[in-house]
């Protein structure tokens, strides 16, 4: 064991929306009004990247973002005059609205170019199909015109086949090539597991397209040594797995993107060097579609440099209604860090969480729990946090992540309990051939301010409670420990329901003035009787195999059918309370009456017992 | 000895289905200090479940808030018994076990009976369908209904039940025999005398 990482402990900023109302109809046309009256070009950018940047970053893994005072609008006469005619709350414009630095982030691109071909190679090796270095192999898929290749090896490539030509000409081409196909779906799956496992490195991961991933690594990469070593133990670990990779770091998305394609191996870009290190790639590089890329090349664009070279005025004239992705000038501002393009996780990363690097893979997670709740609940204790919901996930050396969580009623950082709440649970787990990373997440957690219970500074009763309720639910699920609720029915087995005790605050039902059971039979159960009189209580009656003889009764109490949450046909009950020869009291009830058109001859059903 | 110290009794009921057993409990439960504004913990085995049905709280003498833990094996009980009777913030624990089985020995008597008392909770393990056999069990009763009293508003109704208490096995008195009522406040514990007096009534009536 190397030693415990942390991962950083990520704050949330407030919302800063409160400062900056959104801007309502009328200030929206006085601020057009106002860009009319200055002569500005009405197709400066588009209106998705005005509103991009207009909106101040209320969610940042780095903290409170570098503002940068944007000059004010209202700085000309006409606007001083228009504010003060009175006509915009002077509130809008007063302050320099902070506008988001774009390329003050680290995006890793990763790039699998031989993921599908990767990973069939690796399945016919498992099933002794592999065929030899030099055999030619592609993937192939449904084509309108027959099948089309999709991926290829080294060998095929060599060979002169490439993506997308039709399977006929390259067997022309290469009479021994050997065809199977793709699984389109497979590889879909396997890159978001991969996805999942990136998160070793960094707690934003995304797909990108089918053979690539994107990684948020602001601030992550100092644990493993710098952005270079990060980047060569990524690559590392990935070669582990089969897969060859292409990777680079930039500051934004975009320009990630394209080094990791067009650049060279393993590049790093400065954000100060975001426009030299770009301008030789080619215009593909802006992640066009084919058709935008072969009209700029027509139009002598070559390279990123020649169109940012060109005046933006005319290009726009052009793109400005593309869709980003035949919109150049779109990719040009993402790439450069002109527009926004935070990496999408698909969930949210953890507040809080702490991880624990294994020096070689281990099978038991069990002696490195202690140690990653200590820390977490440290961290939560300083924050001022409870976890309601911790998850263990380990991360194999085969690429696959394994995990397990635990849920509290209410929140927790005592370790001790949390530690105790994984009894039982680690079996679960699938360590494969072991795993050399394990991370204990707090995946919900919740304000948890310091109290005191007593004066003397006793413990607190109800967080003990909670702590059984939650050591009961981890060990026989949630929904094996219940409360009973209040429920708005007159149905006896209607008005109390049972809802998991993890739930929270619940209405417990009360005592009816009536009598009721101490104990109800779910469900009723049929009794043969023998009746004294027709419409009275029964004289005698068996009851699993038991006859047992009626000598007092009270009743009847009649509880009608609820006709708006029955089904028709549904019959009233007649209830008796019956105490039989030995003492044992009964509750009973006659289903419907004799007549009623509802069904035969009445049935008698068991409901309850009495204390 | 009753409402005292909180340890481990054992319930007997006779007739399986008789909800004697459960009354019993509930009113001894009563007795004890802070038990009517702390919660109950109650677990059942999956037999117990079904034989007998759940506790119904329309029913109850006075309303209280439980935790009811729905669990499949015998042993799961005990476990789960155990868990809660580490809790002091409980009034109290039952545990409602189907028959005779292993894993209900004298060492897993024991460790409830010592937990019980270490932390003062009261646990009580109701058993149906069962033989007392071993077991450290401090109190050992026996439940049944008896016949019960007359309702003063209705001549052929049943009234306020009656409960035969036997105690057969105790550690720290004399074992006895008892007729029991609930008085709306706490547990009454008569001798047979009174019941016997009760049942000459009834039969003159």
């Amino acid at each position: 064991m190397s030693g415990e990482d942390k991962l950083p402990v990520l704050a949330f900023p407030s919302c800063k929306d409160a400062t900056n109302p959104p801007p309502t109809k009328l200030e929206q046309a006085i601020a057009a009004m106002r860009a009319a009256l200055e002569n500005r070009p009405a197709i400066d950018r588009s209106a998705p990247a005005t509103v991009a940047q207009d909106i101040p970053d209320s969610f940042s893994p780095v903290g409170v973002p570098r503002s940068k005072p944007e000059g004010p609008r209202s700085g000309s006469g006409r606007g001083a005059i228009v504010l003060a005619q009175g006509a915009v709350a002077p509130t809008k414009h007063s302050l320099p609205i902070p506008a988001r630095d774009n390329t003050m982030r680290r995006i890793t691109a990763i790039h699998l170019p031989r993921f599908a071909m990767e990973r069939w190679l690796r399945w016919a090796a498992q099933n002794t199909l592999a065929p030899p270095d030099d055999l030619p192999v592609v993937l192939a898929v449904e084509g309108t015109h027959g099948p089309v290749v999709h991926a290829t090896n080294r060998a095929a490539e060599l060979q002169g086949i490439h993506i997308g030509a039709r399977v006929v000409d390259m067997r022309a081409l290469c009479p021994d090539l050997r065809v199977e196909f793709a699984d389109i779906s497979g590889d879909r799956v396997a890159l978001e597991k991969l996805m999942i496992w990136a998160r070793r490195w960094c707690p934003w991961t995304a797909t990108d397209g089918a053979t690539g991933l994107v990684l948020d690594t602001s601030g992550s990469d100092h644990l493993l040594g710098g952005e270079a070593a990060m980047l060569r133990e990524i690559e590392t670990r990935l070669s582990t797995l089969g897969l060859s990779a292409r990777l680079a770091t930039a500051p934004t998305h975009g320009a990630a993107w394209a080094m990791a394609r067009f650049g060279g191996v393993r590049r790093i870009c400065r954000a100060q060097d975001l426009a030299a290190q770009l301008s030789p790639l080619p215009v593909r590089a802006l992640r066009l579609d084919g058709d935008t890329v072969v009209l700029l090349q027509r139009l002598g664009l070559k390279t990123v440099g020649d169109l940012a070279a060109v005046p933006r005025v005319s290009l726009a004239r052009r793109f400005a209604r593309a869709p980003l992705a035949k919109n150049p000038l779109l990719r040009l501002d993402q790439m450069m860090g002109h527009l926004g393009e935070p990496v999408s996780s698909p969930d949210d990363p953890p507040r809080f969480a702490t991880q624990s690097a294994l020096a070689e893979p281990v099978q038991d997670p069990e002696p490195h729990l202690p140690a990653l709740c200590d820390t977490l609940c440290a961290d939560l204790f300083a924050a001022g946090f409870g976890a309601r919901r911790v998850t263990l996930t380990v991360f194999r050396t085969d690429g696959e992540v394994s995990q397990i969580s635990v849920a509290t009623s209410q929140p927790s950082r005592d370790p001790d309990h949390i530690r105790r709440l994984f009894d039982g649970k680690l079996e679960r787990i699938d360590p494969g051939f072991g795993f050399d990373l394990i991370t204990l997440v707090a995946a919900v957690a919740e304000n948890l301010p310091t109290v005191q219970t007593r004066l003397e500074g006793g413990a607190d009763d109800g967080a003990e409670l909670g702590r059984m309720i939650d050591r009961l639910s981890a060990k026989f699920g949630a929904g094996a420990v219940r409360r009973p609720t209040l429920r708005d029915s007159h149905i006896p087995e209607r008005r109390e329901g049972w809802q998991p005790a993890m739930a929270g605050e619940i209405v417990p039902p009360a005592p009816l003035r009536t009598l009721r059971p101490i104990r109800l039979l779910d469900p009723p159960e049929e009794v043969r009787v023998l009746y004294g009189v027709p419409e009275g209580p029964p004289a005698q009656f068996v009851w699993r195999r038991v006859t047992h003889r009626v000598t007092r009764f009270a009743g009847p109490e009649r509880i009608a059918p609820e006709w708006w949450a029955d089904r028709p046909g549904t019959r009233l009950r007649d209830y008796y309370r019956i105490e039989d020869h030995t003492g044992c009291r009964f509750w009973l009830y006659r289903e419907g009456l004799h007549g009623d058109g509802r069904g035969g001859d009445p049935r008698w059903m068991i409901h309850g017992v009495f204390a | 000895m009753l409402g005292g110290d909180a340890t481990l009794s054992e319930v007997f009921c006779p007739i399986a289905t008789d909800g004697a057993a459960i009354g019993f409990v509930l009113a001894v439960l009563d007795m004890h200090k802070h038990a009517r504004e702390k919660p109950l913990l109650w677990v059942q085995d999956r037999l117990s479940r079904r034989e007998t049905g759940r506790p119904y709280l329309a029913g109850m003498t006075r309303p209280m808030q439980v935790i009811a833990v729905d669990v499949s094996r015998p042993i799961d009980v005990l476990w789960a018994m155990e868990e809660g009777l580490r809790c002091p913030a409980l009034a109290g624990v039952i545990g409602e076990v189907w028959g005779d089985p292993p894993a209900l020995d004298f060492t897993a008597t024991k460790r409830l009976a010592l937990r019980a008392e270490t932390h003062g909770v009261p646990a009580f393990l109701i058993r149906r369908a069962a033989h007392p056999n071993l077991s450290a069990a401090r109190l050992r009763w026996n439940i049944s209904s008896l016949p019960s009293r007359a309702d003063p508003h209705d001549q052929r109704a049943a009234g306020a039940p009656m409960w035969r208490a036997d105690l057969f096995r105790a550690r720290w008195q004399t074992p006895g025999d008892w007729v029991a009522h609930h008085d709306g406040e706490k547990l009454v514990l008569d001798h047979g005398v009174e019941a016997s007096a009760h049942d000459q009534h009834r039969a003159r009536a």
